[in-house]
């Protein structure tokens, strides 16, 4: 048992909430070794950080307890151990990267003094401090290492910033590596290149690698073993081809029944029909930023167009023009034979009925005082001609019933739904006003892969029943694929190809789609090998 | 950093210049000089002479070139009163509120930020409740009141100290103390609020995981971060305690500007009203950028 350098058994973690004993964890064991890769697969609240954070000692308590289980590093027993000795343990020998860099790093002091504070907490001589900062911010990739250690880490990219943080990781070459989600909020060239690095340099120092992923590609790309977790338990345990390829928990199979990209593609319902959207030649600035480049599409009714990008290639921007949330300097938008872009307020108040917008977080778009019933009715009280109020009721009713919400949901709070409960309110909200068209920004990227699937299906549905077109901005591909008929690719400001989705994704033609579609990690061990190949001829986007 | 301080110095610049304005035309606002100063039955002739000697036939506009040319070389006018110039009799009493205000400050930030800092540390257990409780009963303390009570409890009823006056150290006790509290307690509970956000905030988790000890986290990494609202409110004490803090001042016989502003105005010795205004806000405008380079030290997010 005291073989292994990581060792956690039958562990058991509550939390008190407010009168509450919550179970996060429950009964959970493993381990891990030298120079492997272990991923704890799980969706939100499934207890996988919370695992991770005992070993960390970053529990709060209260309110969590360790009620039961031990922990050992290296046969020792981390959890009867003074809070000296754990201190000494965490960071040099133990280190833990996390999901967040730019939240995770402190963002008043300049970035070497942070790395260096690593080791010399752990007794390291400040002045060597420095100097192994600075070799470890070149390890990681930083260019010009001496003087990037003094700025701060605001000046750096997402991607950098958590190459800084694996680099304070390192300090002490530690036996264990935790990586917390540490690709969720990058854009996906930027994810194959940190995952690339991790990869390395765990071969290179020997350390076990802990990955905590809701993310299968991630799981398939980078895990030797996996364990998943469900509800605060390990539903499942065994090496990664075995669990993808055989799962036997009907939990796992649920999960990977659930990972998108695995349907057909949709195939050309659209007929020639004139277009219900012409999106042309907008530009905008940002004082000496170019945001968008003469950016032109156009939508037909009932059809989806995806406009994919990475952070920064203007979608969003795109999306607000067409809202006339932002107005850009020059170009049109075409609705109903007029351009939007130069209505004043009273025909904009009027054309808001007809486009609606589903914005990524349900958690704030949506006004934490309001009931739902008030949340789904305040268009009606807005837009006066479209229901008399004795029918609104009813209406909110039936709007629940489309988006697979209960009547009784009406009268509570957007805090008492989960995550993808929150967002199909927010879709019941944008079809009061029975729109034309939806704009979905980053609808379901912070929902759960199985949510994901459901409010996927449930968008579709709508699609079919009410015949509603979207403009689906994304950044994840295989999402896209299942649900896009056309799609849209923006770089920088600037579209770079456009075409079906099976055009897009079967004969990528731009050398940046190529990249996206090859940094996008499918949710199959086998497929590691094969993509690994297909990246080395890729040229991969700078980050 | 150099461009940033000469923006800063800039914008003040352009603020003060219209204080400047307000005050000059304000002053004027409020009738003829030559009836305030002189008694009601001085005759005509007196008056125009008066009048005469002093400028006040000019256009205003003539009359406003005056003034700033004047305020160019430190010249506010005699101090109708005292028989000086008035810029004289300002710069005496400043020093002593100048005084006062540091003192007191150096105090409220010290006391402040050390218990506020454990307070957070110990959120909900009793020294936090008790802190809570001692803070909110000093932000709501009337200064007025306060200050006579002390003066009847410590320098009438105990002797402890003296009731007014400024001698000796021990005259400065209780104007000190009475100016210390309401400060103190809107500090305290700013910095216990704002340590308490930065405490649990993800890069306090890093330095956990770093191996970091626990009074580092505290003084080191959430401190830094904690103070950018804790200045924003000490600078608009601080900026109140320098305009005087006319109530205790006055209460304690203390000799600062807050006490001479009240008698100035009293005796309607404009001159003298005028510097001190002048002086004050140059002294919160000199302030309120020390405020805003120390934003920038603080946090490099808002130097470049």
């Amino acid at each position: 048992m005291s073989d292994h350098v990581l060792q956690v058994s039958n562990l058991s973690v509550e939390f008190d909430t407010g009168g509450r004993r919550v179970k996060a964890v429950r009964d959970v064991s493993f381990h891990l070794d030298r120079g492997e890769t272990l991923a704890i697969l799980g969706e939100s609240g499934s207890g996988k950080s919370v695992s991770a954070s005992a070993v960390m000692n970053l529990i709060d308590c209260p309110p969590g307890h360790i009620t039961s289980g031990a922990i050992t590093y290296r046969g020792r027993d981390l959890l009867n151990m003074s809070e000296a000795e754990r201190r000494e343990i965490n960071g040099r020998k133990i280190a833990m990267i996390f999901q967040d860099p730019l939240a995770h790093l402190n963002p008043v002091y300049p970035v070497g003094w942070q790395i260096a504070e690593a080791m010399r907490v752990h007794g390291m001589p400040a002045d060597q401090a420095n100097r192994r900062a600075v070799e470890l911010m070149e390890r990681v990739g930083i260019n010009n290492p001496q003087k990037r250690a003094k700025a701060y880490p605001h000046q750096f990219s997402g991607g950098q910033r958590q190459r800084l943080m694996i680099a304070m990781a390192l300090g002490y070459d530690p036996d264990v590596l935790i990586a917390d989600e540490p690709t969720s909020a990058l854009d996906v060239t930027v994810q194959a290149q940190i995952l690339k690095l991790l990869q390395q340099l765990r071969d290179e120092t020997g350390m076990g690698l802990l990955m905590i992923t809701h993310d299968l590609g991630v799981v398939a790309e980078m895990a030797d073993r996996v364990i998943v977790m469900n509800s605060g338990q390990v539903v499942e345990a065994g090496t990664t081809r075995d669990v993808f390829k055989s799962p036997k928990h009907p939990y796992t199979q649920k999960l990977i029944g659930a990972v998108p990209g695995q349907g057909g593609i949709r195939t050309g319902k659209i007929g020639e029909e004139a277009p219900i959207l012409k999106v042309e030649k907008l530009n905008k600035h940002f004082g000496e930023y170019h945001v968008l480049r003469d950016v032109s599409f156009d939508l037909k009714a009932g059809e989806t167009v995806a406009v994919v990008g990475e952070s920064g290639s203007g979608k969003s921007t795109t999306a607000r023009a067409i809202l006339r949330l932002d107005d850009p300097d020059n170009g049109q938008v075409i609705y109903n034979g007029r351009d939007l872009l130069a209505m004043n307020e009273k025909e904009v108040f009027k054309l808001r009925r007809d486009i609606q917008m589903i914005f990524q977080d349900p958690t704030q778009s949506l006004n934490p005082r309001m009931p739902v019933y008030k949340i789904i009715s305040e268009a009606w009280s807005i837009h006066r001609d479209i229901l008399p109020k004795d029918r609104w009721r009813e209406r909110v009713l039936e709007l629940l019933d489309l988006v697979g919400l209960k009547p009784e949901h009406a009268d509570r709070y957007p805090h008492q739904f989960s995550g993808g409960q929150r967002q199909r309110i927010a879709i019941a909200r944008a079809l009061a006003v029975e729109p034309r068209i939806i704009i979905c920004d980053e609808a379901v990227s912070a929902l759960d892969v199985s949510v994901q699937a459901q409010v996927i299906k449930l968008l579709d549905s709508l699609r079919t029943r009410l015949g509603v077109a979207y403009i689906f901005i994304a950044h994840d591909l295989p999402v896209v694929r299942d649900f896009a008929d056309r799609v849209v690719v923006m770089k920088d400001g600037i579209i770079v190809e456009s075409g079906d989705v099976e055009q897009i994704f079967e004969r990528p033609a731009h050398p940046y789609t190529q990249a996206l579609l090859a940094a996008s990690l499918e949710p199959d061990p086998d497929a590691r090998d094969a993509w690994r190949a297909a990246q080395a001829t890729v040229q991969p986007s700078v980050q | 950093m150099g461009s940033f301080v000469l923006k800063r110095s800039l914008y003040s610049i352009i603020s003060l210049v219209g204080l400047l304005v307000l005050v000059f035309f304000l002053s004027r606002l409020t009738g003829d000089p030559a009836a305030l100063y002189l008694p009601v039955d001085a005759p005509a002739s007196v008056r125009e002479a008066f009048r005469e000697a002093r400028g006040l036939n000019d256009p205003l506009i003539v009359q406003f070139g005056d003034f700033v040319w004047n305020l160019l070389h430190f010249d506010f006018g005699e101090s109708l009163r005292r028989q000086r110039p008035a810029f004289d009799v300002v710069l005496e009493a400043f020093p002593w509120t100048l005084c006062l205000a540091a003192i007191t400050m150096s105090l409220v930030l010290l006391g402040a930020v050390v218990l506020g800092s454990l307070a957070a540390m110990n959120v909900g257990k009793s020294f936090d409740r008790i802190s809570s409780v001692i803070s909110l009963a000093a932000a709501s303390a009337p200064d007025f009141w306060v200050a006579l009570m002390a003066i009847f409890l410590f320098a009438v009823a105990l002797g402890w100290v003296p009731t007014s006056g400024t001698g000796t150290p021990w005259h400065w006790i209780l104007p000190v103390a009475v100016l210390f509290i309401r400060p103190f307690g809107l500090i305290l509970q700013v910095v216990r609020g704002s340590m308490i956000t930065a405490l649990s905030s993800a890069y306090v988790k890093t330095a956990r995981a770093k191996g970091v000890r626990q009074r580092a986290i505290t003084f080191v990494h959430a401190l830094r971060n904690a103070m950018l609202p804790v200045i924003t409110v000490a600078g608009d004490q601080a900026a109140g305690l320098l305009n005087g803090a006319v109530v205790v001042e006055s209460v304690f016989g203390f000799p600062g500007i807050g006490k001479l502003m009240i008698d100035s105005i009293l005796q309607r010795d404009f001159a003298v009203v005028l510097a001190a205004i002048m002086i004050t806000s140059l002294a919160i405008f000199i302030m309120n950028l020390l405020i805003d380079l120390a934003y920038a030290l603080l946090d490099p997010r808002i130097r470049y």
